[in-house]
This record gives structure tokens, sequence and C-alpha cells, in this order.
């Protein structure tokens, strides 16, 4: 099963270090990005993203505060929050929203281990 | 004048991995503080030093205290953690717990800020050298006093005219109303190797080989 994923950066340099880690775990998924929350939520009200990767630290709306409004109409997205803040408040905050954690600087392990997660996910939902 | 200027990417690439090293900066702070640290976004320019002293004045703040560590390598500069003179036996208390007497934490200050700085730079610093696969030499955590001008040496061998790397994030702790900036500094012939190193680094990613970067 191919999936699309949505990536979200303020940082281009941050976007073409998840971009490339995807492309090596999997080649077949096609991606988006995307520099700032607006963008993200016009992506995903557009219907055809399944997972999400959330830069933290971004200005105007912060990664966590795009995963609330995400999550107002995908409660079951698999996504992740993407940062080296790896403060208790910031990893227990995205687990509130049901989202994961994945620290930068990111490994293509981490990603790897999200990715999978969230495949199986999907496939539970629509099988 | 070959100030090193930085293409748009080069700017972007070395506020992503300066914020990555703050980002674990602030978590470790998180750890001695046991109370969130707030991040602003981080902030990248080629200013001049005395340009650089008076960011960090902020509200017009000129008492400040810095715990600062040069560092050496491929490239070479300092890094500060900056906050008015005014919070630091705040900081000092939050760290060392609300048990102990003002003349305890006044002892203590010297120390546990050194302690604290060595923490949060190197957290910082070590982020950055592994996230470019660098080795960086650290110096032992000194305290400085004063205005932005006597932090960043605008006055004496360097002159206040000098152009340096300046990239700066503040970060505050809301329950403590402690606020300051984590800053690092570099003079131009080490932005020349920054850019030098910045660029493998884009192209490790672009060239996508079968490890992983950053």
């Amino acid at each position: 099963m191919q999936y699309k994923v949505l990536i979200v950066d303020d940082s281009k340099l941050a976007r073409m270090v998840m971009a490339s880690a995807l492309r090596r775990i999997r080649p077949d998924w096609a991606l988006v990005e995307t520099a700032n929350a607006d963008e993200a939520l016009a992506a995903v009200s557009g219907g055809t993203v399944d997972i999400a990767l959330i830069d933290f630290n971004m200005p105007g709306v912060d990664g966590l505060e795009l995963v609330a409004s995400i999550r107002k109409t995908h409660p079951s997205m698999p996504v992740a929050v993407v940062s080296a803040n790896v403060q208790n408040e910031i990893i227990g905050r995205a687990r509130e929203l049901n989202a994961g954690f994945v620290s930068k600087p990111l490994t293509d392990e981490a990603l790897a281990a999200f990715l999978s997660g969230a495949a199986l996910r999907l496939k539970k939902v629509t099988p | 004048m070959d100030t090193g200027e930085l293409t748009d990417l080069e700017q972007d690439a070395l506020a992503e991995i300066a914020n990555m090293g703050v980002s674990r900066a602030a978590s470790n702070l998180r750890q001695m503080v046991g109370e969130q640290v707030f991040l602003s976004v981080p902030s990248v320019k080629i200013v001049t030093r005395e340009a650089a002293s008076r960011l960090v004045e902020r509200e017009n703040v000129t008492k400040l205290v810095a715990v600062q560590q040069s560092f050496e390598g491929p490239f070479a500069g300092r890094a500060l953690l900056i906050f008015p003179e005014a919070q630091s036996l705040e900081l000092v208390r939050s760290i060392v717990g609300d048990q102990h007497s003002l003349e305890d934490v006044i002892d203590l200050e010297q120390e546990a800020l050194a302690e604290t700085g060595n923490i949060i730079l190197n957290g910082c610093l070590a982020t950055i050298a592994n996230v470019l696969h660098r080795t960086m030499r650290m110096s032992l955590p000194s305290i400085v006093r004063g205005d932005g001008a006597s932090l960043f040496e605008v006055q004496g061998t360097a002159s206040g005219g000098q152009f340096v790397l300046f990239l700066f994030i503040d970060f505050n702790i809301k329950k403590r109303d402690i606020h300051g900036f984590i800053a690092l500094l570099m003079d131009l012939p080490s932005i020349a190797a920054l850019k030098t190193i910045v660029n493998d680094f884009i192209s490790a990613i672009e060239r996508q080989p079968s490890g992983h970067v950053g």
C-alpha cells in the first residue's frame, strides 16, 4: 500500500532531510512539503494526506497547535511531531494529541519505526 | 567585501542546525530546573559585534550576566548563555531548589552558573558537532558580567565594527519569570569554513546516500 506523507517544517533543510530519509525508507510513497501551518491545513483538508510529520518550533502556529487543529477533522491520522526539543511537556502534549514523537537529528531508524506503525494503523482503518 | 555572505539555504541550514542544538540544550535546562523552557525560533544574522551586542540588551536591560565557552575545531567561536543579572539568583534558585537560604544561593551562584552554562552550552555544541560530523573542543565555562558590548568584546582586541555570524534564540521559563538568550558568535574566517561544512552537509542530503544524514 502506498501512502502520501505530509512534511511540515519552516526550514527547507529540515524538509530536505525528512524527504531524503522518507525516500530511502519508503521509496514508493508520495510526499508533499509545506512550510507552515496554514499550508499544512490546506493540504490536509484536500483529503489526500495519509500521514504527517510536523516540526515543533515554527514561527506563528507551532507544531503542537497544528496537530491539535488536524485532530479536529482527522482524529486518527498517524502524525508525528519531529523536534530536538525533547522536553517532557512537549512529548507529553504530543501523546495527549495521539501523535508520535520523533527526535531530531533525524535517524532513518526512528523514522522507519514511526512509518511502520503508521502503515499498520492505516491498514486497520481501511482493510 | 567578502563577508562570507550566506545563501538562503545556508542561512536556513544554520538556523535549523542551531535550533537542534539549542532545543537539546533547552531540554537539558528543563531537566535542571524542573520547569518547561520555551524557545523562540532561531535567528541567524551577519552583523557587526556592536549590533549583536545591542540585540541582547532587550528592553534596554544592560546589566547582563553570561556564561560563555569558547569552541574550536573546523570553525571557532563562542557560545553564550545570557540573561539579565537581576535574574541570576532566581535561575540558581530554580536549579538548587527553593529550600536554600538566600546566603546559600549567593554562595553557590558562580559555581551553579558555570555548571549550568557548561551543561547547556555543551549540549548545544555537541549536537551541532554531531550533526555536522565534526569534532569541536570546548573550553571551560567562564562568567562575564556587564552590558552587551562587554560580553561581545566590542572594545578591546576585536573591533566593534567587525562582522560576526550571530545565531541566537531566546528562551524563557515562564513559571520563574526568567528569560535570556543562547547565542553563538563566530568570526568571519570561521564563517567561510562553516559555509563549506554546511554545504557538504546539504549536498550529502541531496545525494541521498544509503546511510543517514542529519
